[in-house]
């Protein structure tokens, strides 16, 4: 024997109670009784870190692991449906979302490893709305509508409603975000995710969900560009997008769109970047995204 | 608070009573006693301690024991075939793809994974793979040529 007592197991979270429904129902029951008190646990890739940091303190978990309704890639209305709980692994190889929202998983290639994908899910990343996070700005570029269910019944909120500031959403302390779903494109979409990151992986200092239909030839008739780490929220860059419509795709109307998005962002300097190199940067990947998102 | 965990873990089946905030990388360390899977820094940055879930690679820093429940879990200990190094193994001793070994068991899991997947990487998806796991040796390039060369050996 050492002269030392046994030591009791080491434990990094703080303590709570943990449960893991099974069903939806019983998610949405104990989410309503426990409110502000409960945390909701998906793909756990960003509340685990939070709670071995003991950033997070919820008296109770809710496990949504074993709520099966909540994952699952559908088509719908010529577009998509992704559950709550679908991994993001799932969704990069997904058939239906290369048909349908191509985006996704242009953007998913830049969210974290692959072993995060294996875990992270994409209602987790879109609730859990990190002003770096990748997602968010698809749905924002693709105009994704976010399905929010209560015990109390079911909402639906238009992405640009979704995002309210530094880690704000519309969703109320007893409702679970259930589904996001992505509308069909109007004709052909060209689309293309790019961002600048200190280490592939990372979370992006800047990055830029792009999204151009044309007509005919080369006309532009719907232009998106989202952005991501630039603002507490991801951000529609709305006067460049309007003076892409109309404009004959090419180089000069990327680039006249690019010195509008440097003009309409007000980026904050933090530890990782200044606002200034932010504005810089955004603007240069706006340009190269809508040259890459050519039809 | 506490829960009752139970999970196959490479082959074994355990059923344990444990807190509700015990992660999955304590579970298989001190519960039990598999310390072949590594922290590093326990918040998901490192991937030292990963570890395959249902066959897909998963940091068990980030996971709860609670969450195992019902999964196969399998960690470094369950690489070797009766006590032989497998081919994974061998590749990366022959490349010195081990160094001070801290990193290793992630690097390996994830490898797993990799070669499951894929039995024919580029050295360009090999990176892409491990991108996720951190060496402090920076001994990337021994890594890297000893999951090359297990391919190649898993081929044979």
């Amino acid at each position: 024997m050492l002269g030392y007592p046994p030591r009791p197991p080491e434990m990094k979270p703080p303590l709570f109670d943990y449960r893991s429904p099974s069903s939806l129902d019983e998610a949405l029951t104990l989410r309503s009784e426990y409110s502000d008190d409960s945390a909701v646990l998906a793909g756990g890739q960003s509340l685990m870190p939070m709670l071995n940091l003991r950033l997070a303190r919820p008296e109770v978990l809710i496990d949504l692991g074993r709520v099966a309704e909540l994952a699952g890639i559908r088509e719908l209305d010529g577009g998509v449906s992704l559950g709550a709980m679908t991994r993001q692994r799932s969704a990069e190889r997904s058939d239906l979302i290369r048909a349908r929202a191509p985006l996704v998983q242009q953007a998913l290639a830049h969210v974290g490893h692959p072993t995060i994908r294996n875990r992270g899910t994409v209602g987790g990343s879109l609730a859990h709305a990190d002003p770096a996070a990748e997602l968010p700005a698809v749905c924002l570029a693709l105009d994704a509508e976010f399905v929010a269910r209560s015990a109390g019944g079911e909402r639906k909120i238009a992405a640009d409603d979704f995002y309210m500031g530094f880690m704000t959403t519309a969703l109320a302390p007893d409702e679970l975000l259930v589904e996001v779903r992505i509308p069909a494109a109007a004709g052909t979409l060209g689309t293309a995710f790019v961002e600048i990151a200190r280490r592939h992986g990372d979370f992006a200092l800047v990055g830029v969900a792009a999204a151009l239909a044309l007509d005919g030839e080369s006309v532009i008739t719907d232009a998106r560009l989202a952005l991501t780490g630039v603002a507490g929220l991801p951000v529609r860059a709305r006067e460049a997008e309007a003076s892409l419509r109309g404009a004959s795709a090419g180089a000069a109307a990327f680039a006249a769109a690019a010195d509008l998005v440097a003009a309409e962002l007000e980026p904050r300097t933090d530890a990782h970047a200044t606002g200034d190199y932010r504005r810089r940067v955004a603007s240069v990947l706006a340009r190269r995204a809508l040259a890459e998102a050519m039809p | 608070m506490s829960v009752e965990v139970t999970v196959t873990v490479n082959g074994e089946y355990h059923s344990a009573v444990v807190d509700t905030r015990q992660t999955l990388a304590d579970f298989l360390r001190q519960e039990l006693g598999l310390t072949g899977t590594h922290l590093g820094c326990e918040h998901g940055v490192c991937g030292s301690c990963t570890v395959l879930v249902d066959g897909a690679s998963a940091r068990s820093c980030l996971m709860l024991a609670a969450q195992a429940t019902g999964t196969e879990i399998t960690t470094i200990e369950g690489l070797a075939v009766d006590g032989e190094l497998n081919e994974l193994q061998q590749a990366m001793r022959d490349n010195h793809g081990f160094q001070c070994g801290f990193c290793t068991p992630g690097f390996m899991m994830t490898a797993t994974e990799l070669l499951r997947e894929n039995p024919y990487p580029s050295e360009a998806e090999v990176r892409e793979a491990i991108s996720g796991n951190i060496c402090r040796c920076t001994g990337y390039q021994s890594i890297v040529n000893g999951i090359m060369q297990a391919a190649e050996l898993i081929h044979e």
